[in-house]
């Protein structure tokens, strides 16, 4: 049986780590409600500009670059996960997922990654998979630039033609203790569906100024652009909500173990004192036989 | 047909407003442009300025630096970049900005030139709506 002393380090060790759990909690949860803030915050303009978008593509035959399907090719799926970890199952289910998706053959010829965040770069790395762009350390401090730039990055190797298409994994932010991992179509741009309503009758074509074609490609990449911004912050806020969550168990997790603990090391006492007693009772009476 | 007019402005940072109008006045890529309710449907873009609206007789005014906008017989979509409104102006930086920019721009190369005239233009529209 483990001595006393033992289990009293012990319990003190788990203490300490329920504390810095604790920390991690409060921390994240801090964090979340940011993340939570700016998700709120951005997600006016994409909704709007998938409404005018939809509004677009319902009155015109419009036609530009960045719709055009092209015959299946190489693509480049753009995996959005964490760049730290201690966020549960967060990552790994999200790579898990990707992984799955890359290996069904159905939906493009091969797949070059496109890494966010520090935990994707290092798994993709490992796994010897063709990374086209890495992108470490962008998770933890994301600013209004980040989205619109790898945008445009994925805008220049559609449009040079080196891409076939670009599709985006990330975990979608539901509520405190779910997130769901989402693929999606980036490029070429599925224009977003109207839902059914509002009058037919005023379907006439909009005037465009300057010219459609101009308004066009200022209008799409701003659409990618609000896409992926989206994404980054809603895997952003997930990743703080899976973080929380995570910590909380095992704050919850280091208490009960004090608990088994703290009881083993009261009877170990216990017993510990039973046995002296029986030495010294047995001892008093062993010359009074 | 249409009898109000909805004026919604909206930036990467968040709706700015939402209001029934009257009248919108919109600062286009290829000059001013007013819209009153029931305007035909019209997709233009923004260049950097002031957009204008009336409630209740009384003129509203914010600088919008690029974007674009979505006209419908009721309502009014105004995508921007940015979005200034008057309390967040401070004449005395804009002054400044304003002068370095005119400075610069007679130095400029060709590269730096879309940048400078893009502070310049808000610069201009910011005093413009704080005078």
């Amino acid at each position: 049986m483990a001595n006393t002393r033992d289990l009293q380090r012990r319990i003190r060790s788990v203490k300490g780590t329920r504390q810095i759990t604790k920390a991690m909690k409060m921390v994240a949860a801090a964090k979340l409600r940011r993340a939570q803030t700016a998700v709120a915050e951005a997600r006016p303009y994409a909704d709007t500009l998938a409404k005018v978008l939809a509004r677009v593509a319902s009155r015109t035959e419009y036609d530009h670059p960045l719709l055009k399907r092209r015959e299946a090719g190489h693509v480049w799926v753009v995996v959005i996960s964490s760049d730290k970890g201690l966020c549960g199952s967060f990552n790994a289910s999200l790579l898990r997922e990707a992984e799955r998706e890359l290996r069904a053959p159905a939906q493009w010829d091969g797949a070059e990654i496109v890494a966010v965040g520090r935990k994707a770069a290092d798994y993709f790395k490992a796994q010897d998979y063709a990374v086209a762009h890495e992108e470490r350390e962008i998770m933890s401090n994301l600013g209004p630039e980040d989205g619109p730039r790898l945008a445009q990055m994925c805008i220049k190797a559609f449009n040079s033609g080196q891409v076939s298409g670009v599709w985006v994994i990330y975990n979608r932010f539901i509520n405190l203790i779910r997130h769901e991992t989402t693929l999606e179509r980036l490029l070429p741009i599925e224009p977003p569906r109207m839902d059914e309503r509002g009058p037919t009758d005023e379907m006439v074509d909009y005037l465009y100024e300057p010219d459609p074609a101009a308004l066009l490609d200022t209008l799409l990449p701003g659409y990618v652009e609000a896409r992926v911004q989206t994404a980054l912050l809603d895997s952003a806020a997930a990743e703080q909500a899976a973080r929380m969550t995570a910590m909380e168990a095992a704050t919850k997790n280091a208490g009960e173990m004090i608990d088994s603990l703290t009881l083993l090391y009261n009877r170990t006492r216990q017993a510990a004192i039973t046995k002296e007693l029986i030495e010294i009772v047995s001892g008093a009476q062993a010359p009074a036989e | 047909m249409a009898e109000g007019l909805y004026l919604e402005v909206v930036t990467g940072k968040g709706s700015v407003v939402g209001v029934e109008v009257e009248e919108v006045r919109l600062p286009g890529e290829l000059g001013e442009l007013g819209v009153l309710p029931g305007h035909t449907p019209l997709l233009t873009a923004l260049g950097i300025g002031r957009l204008l609206y009336t409630i209740g007789g009384q003129e509203r005014q914010m600088v919008i630096t690029q974007g674009f906008a979505e006209v419908l017989p009721d309502r009014v979509t105004v995508l921007a970049r940015a979005v200034r409104l008057p309390n967040e102006v401070d004449p005395e930086v804009e002054q400044r900005i304003f002068e370095e920019a005119t400075t610069a721009l007679k130095t400029a190369n060709a590269d730096d030139f879309a940048e400078i005239t893009r502070r310049l233009r808000t610069a201009e529209a910011c005093l413009e709506i704080s005078a």
